[in-house]
């Protein structure tokens, strides 16, 4: 089965029909080659692995009936890049979006440059590739046209879909004139002439339905879960309940007298730090999932013992907090002097904060259909990270990258699960097995539960001295954490630079005296990103303290907050020791506080801050920059005589510099404002003995319909200048949601939440 | 064990265990994978489908209990896909990822079948079987009743 048919995209038709294009097999490209290994940091795409590539020729079709496919190299998990990739090119290419279509590209960097898709970046890279893509390929469409008519390029015009020339009434279509246009060198960058934003038809507008609206409606759609091949097998894992634990014996024989089952399968784990590699276990094997699973039920697995297999999320508290109690963490910001100011203050402030693990449970769990064969390997699946799939494929069958590829589905939710591709390299061992028959690998929601790569537990701690008017002369935070460096390096026990880089060190208050430190702190399960990652308790713990010193203060939660942000101010993050700047150039993407100052101001006034409420109502507000976005969140707060909560309405300000799709940066901050309710009421893994209390929806909750806000308002900063850099859309909505929730719910009933998940403390 | 399934109109013979759950029944034996796997247990709502016209939990229904009844999956809820509910969510841009939108739409057709208008408590018990990760649901709800108007006013 080919690509095409698996995903049902136009690629057949692409690759006889249209000409402006290397989406059909063996297209030639243009620019080969890795980008130069520059001594020089390199920033923003040009900093990623494989950098970036801009050429129409790969990622533009034109078809002879007009057909315009834009390849897209991201991995669309919901925050609709298969839309807003589409729509900029169709801007600049003066194209009618109702002719636009899009085909998704498979694990192919050196060809497609950078393809993970996390860090919020997708647009914020690829914005002005995109446009100077499609205005390239206008341009060349312009030229075709003006030879063809012998004029001058400057007397034609291209406009919606259809070149014409000025001086006469002559016009050709995309599709008449895409051959001629494809055997054109595709112009040099300073010969573009990008459209005067002013004219944009789609960029900024928020009118476009979603690409995948009709699929998705009507169960089309194809995610890594629905894959199918011809003679394809089912399978899924019994894997460690322990980290590091390995199968020492087994026993298949009651499974393999279950009908439906073929062959039991076992695999091989790989040892710490396994990287993206899989945790081992024994597969079954059998003609559907279901006869998989009751053959798993009946397998006798002896596992060795592991040195995880004490871990306790109990015991992992205290340990926690013993680290924040005492000094002696690397000292990774030391502004002034916080020791000796905290000593003079005339009043001091402290407290600790505990977020637990979370498990990302996307709606389709992880999944695969994998058939390696002839040397070969082919997998279909649900990924965010289609190269490091194909990488880790290619080392572990022992085969070079060049025979793996990887067709990146649709993604039933990613937030960061889905960037580790262990599922797909599970699928390929059991193909293996099976002689190359393909298989489809699926996790069950126990399996996902029990075995994700898990959002980091954590314990801040912070110390505040205040002076006789109540503002702070001194801070000092110590945030203790394990470290995701822990599946890529053996035993780390420090957060990496670019995990503190998320709201610990770049902490933006006006306050003279900061000491930021880290303590040590030990990995006992395999540690993941989670959407918006370390900000998740960074922010929790740094606007709740905010709002704590309001209070000590006697003040305001907004007004004091504003204060703490001090006057407007540009700052580069390297004068705060901040080593990672969200991968952007710091000095371009500075930390400006009067953006940060004009979220709190939108989202507070959007709320109607001050407003008088019933008794056990009230707002709270949080603020927090992430992925070089500054969101604010406003939460309103209900909490009744008997402790049940209510969160009647939410508004979210954004500021994410331009704009391209509204309607999706809408979705996406509609989407973190539930997620960070989730996480803040009810998110918690708990582990015991090794092993997660929690083994699906019963225990790890999620939040329903029936809890979600009624409203939720979001407030989108305008920017109309489309010179200014992007700034993150998918994960900075997450962090400021919790402590603008707990802070709602200090104001509405005097009692402070310091530890998540919520759940029966109000009670 | 052969049994004959009527689902979205058409008759199709399978042959499993009787107590195989449908929604592995239409995924992997008859290859319909528009309904979806999410928990196992009944806790998502991702496999919704409607048997006899009302929103069931299919990886709890044996597929042997589905035999003489009219199975209908998110493929089949309407022969172009216009149903006022797909056209609701169509409309309201509800999608992130998508993924548990065919199980939601078929919970929503549901209510709307049963409660043609329904208030913020009707969707709130209807609808809260079915998660959303990304969380649509203000989407959904504003869709849902988005869906009731249209129903209200061609009839």
């Amino acid at each position: 089965m080919k690509y095409d048919d698996i995903l049902g995209a136009p690629i057949a038709n692409v690759s006889r029909r249209a000409f402006l294009t290397g989406i059909a097999a063996g297209s030639f490209i243009l620019s080969v080659g890795l980008p130069a290994r520059a001594a020089e940091q390199k920033y923003a795409g040009d900093g990623m692995p494989n950098g970036l590539r801009e050429d129409p020729k790969v990622f533009i079709a034109i078809a002879e009936d007009g057909t315009v496919t834009v390849l897209c190299h991201r991995s669309e998990m919901g925050q609709g890049v298969r839309t807003s990739w589409p729509l900029v090119v169709a801007d600049e290419l003066e194209a009618d979006w109702a002719k636009m279509k899009v085909a998704q590209a498979q694990g192919d960097e050196p060809k497609f440059g950078n393809q993970d898709t996390d860090g919020s970046r997708s647009m914020r890279h690829h914005f002005m590739t995109l446009r100077r893509m499609g205005a390239a390929a206008r341009q060349m469409l312009e030229q075709a046209a003006a030879t063809q008519w012998g004029v001058p390029v400057t007397e034609v015009e291209a406009v919606n879909h259809e070149v014409v020339h000025k001086g006469s009434d002559k016009r050709l279509g995309y599709g008449e004139l895409a051959k001629a246009a494809a055997d054109l060198p595709v112009p040099a960058r300073d010969s573009l002439k990008l459209k005067d934003p002013a004219k944009f038809r789609y960029i900024g507008k928020g009118e476009t339905p979603l690409i995948d609206g009709f699929d998705i409606t009507t169960g089309k759609a194809m995610y890594g879960i629905d894959a199918k091949l011809d003679g394809m097998v089912f399978a899924v894992v019994a894997r460690p309940p322990v980290l590091g634990s390995t199968v020492k014996s087994f026993d298949d024989a009651e499974t393999l007298k279950v009908p439906g089952v073929l062959k039991t399968v076992a695999i091989d784990g790989t040892p710490e730090p396994a990287v993206f590699q899989p945790l081992g276990g024994v597969a079954v094997v059998a003609t559907n999932t279901w006869a998989a699973m009751k053959g798993r039920e009946a397998l006798k697995i002896e596992w060795t013992d592991s040195p995880h297999s004490t871990y306790s999320s109990e015991t992992y508290k205290a340990t926690l907090e013993e680290a924040v109690r005492k000094p002696g963490g690397v000292v990774v910001r030391n502004d002034g002097d916080a020791e000796k100011a905290l000593a003079g203050a005339a009043k001091r402030i402290e407290a600790e904060y505990y977020i637990p693990h979370l498990a990302h449970a996307t709606m389709e769990p992880p999944a695969a259909v994998v058939q390696v064969a002839n040397g070969k390997c082919e997998a279909w699946s649900c990924v965010q990270s289609p190269q490091a799939t194909r990488d880790h494929l290619a080392t572990r069958l022992g085969i070079p990258a060049e025979n793996v590829t990887v067709n990146v589905t649709l993604l039933g939710g990613g937030f960061g699960r889905k960037s580790k591709p262990d599922y797909v390299v599970e699928a390929a061992l059991v193909s293996k097995a099976m002689d190359g028959k393909p298989v489809k690998l699926t996790w069950t929601r126990e399996d996902d539960i029990t075995n994700d790569y898990f959002h980091a537990v954590s314990m801040e701690r912070l110390e505040a001295g205040l002076d006789d008017a109540g503002k702070p002369t001194s801070w000092l935070h110590r945030s203790a954490a394990p470290t995701i460096i822990s599946i890529f390096a053996p035993d780390p026990k420090q957060e990496a630079d670019w995990e503190m880089a998320m709201g610990l060190i770049d902490m933006p208050f006006a306050i003279p005296n900061v000491r930021i430190e880290n303590p040590q702190a030990e990995a006992h399960t395999r540690i993941g990103w989670f959407r918006s990652v370390y900000n998740v308790p960074h922010a929790f713990a740094v606007q709740s303290f905010a709002a704590e010193l309001a209070a000590a203060a006697g003040r305001d939660q907004k007004e004091y907050l504003l204060e703490l942000i001090g006057a407007p101010r540009q700052v580069d993050t390297r004068d705060m020791s901040v080593k990672w700047n969200y991968g952007e150039d710091p000095g371009v993407y500075l930390l400006d506080t009067k953006r940060l100052r004009g979220v709190v101001e939108t989202a507070a006034e959007a709320a109607k801050w001050g407003r008088e409420m019933p008794k056990g109502r009230a707002l709270g507000i949080a603020a927090h920059r992430s992925f070089v976005t500054y969101v604010a969140a406003v939460v309103e707060a209900d909490v009744s005589d008997k402790g049940v909560l209510t969160i009647p309405r939410v508004d979210i300000a954004v500021d994410c510099g331009p704009q391209i799709n509204p309607d999706r940066i809408r979705s996406q901050m509609e989407g973190a404002v539930i997620m960070g309710i989730s996480l803040a009421t009810l998110g918690e893994i708990t582990f015991k003995d090794g092993r997660t209390e929690q083994t699906n929806f019963d225990g790890f909750e999620v939040t329903r319909i029936d809890a979600a806000p009624k409203e939720i308002h979001v407030h989108i900063m305008p920017a109309g200048d489309y010179s200014l850099p992007l700034g993150g859309v998918g994960e900075p909505g997450v962090p400021p949601i919790a402590p603008a929730l707990t802070n709602a719910i200090f104001n509405a009933t005097g009692k402070r939440i310091r530890t998540l998940p919520i759940r029966d403390q109000l009670a | 064990m052969a049994f004959t399934l009527k689902i979205n109109g058409a008759d199709h013979a399978v042959d499993v265990d009787g107590e195989t759950p449908l929604l592995w029944t239409l995924r992997d034996v008859l290859g319909m994978t528009g309904t979806k796997f999410g928990c196992g247990q009944a806790l998502c709502g991702a496999c919704t489908v409607h048997l006899d016209g009302t929103a069931v939990r299919s990886c709890q229904t044996a597929v042997q209990d589905a035999v003489g009844m009219e199975v209908t999956t998110i493929e089949g809820l309407s022969p172009d896909g216009n149903h006022p509910v797909q056209v609701a969510w169509r409309e309201a841009n509800v999608p992130q990822c998508g993924y548990c939108q065919g199980g939601q739409i078929m919970q929503a057709a549901s209510l709307l079948k049963d409660t043609p208008n329904p208030t913020d408590e009707d969707i709130d018990a209807a609808m809260s079987g079915n998660i959303c990760r990304c969380g649509t649901y203000p989407r959904i709800r504003a869709a849902i009743k988005a869906a009731a108007t249209k129903v209200a006013g061609a009839q």
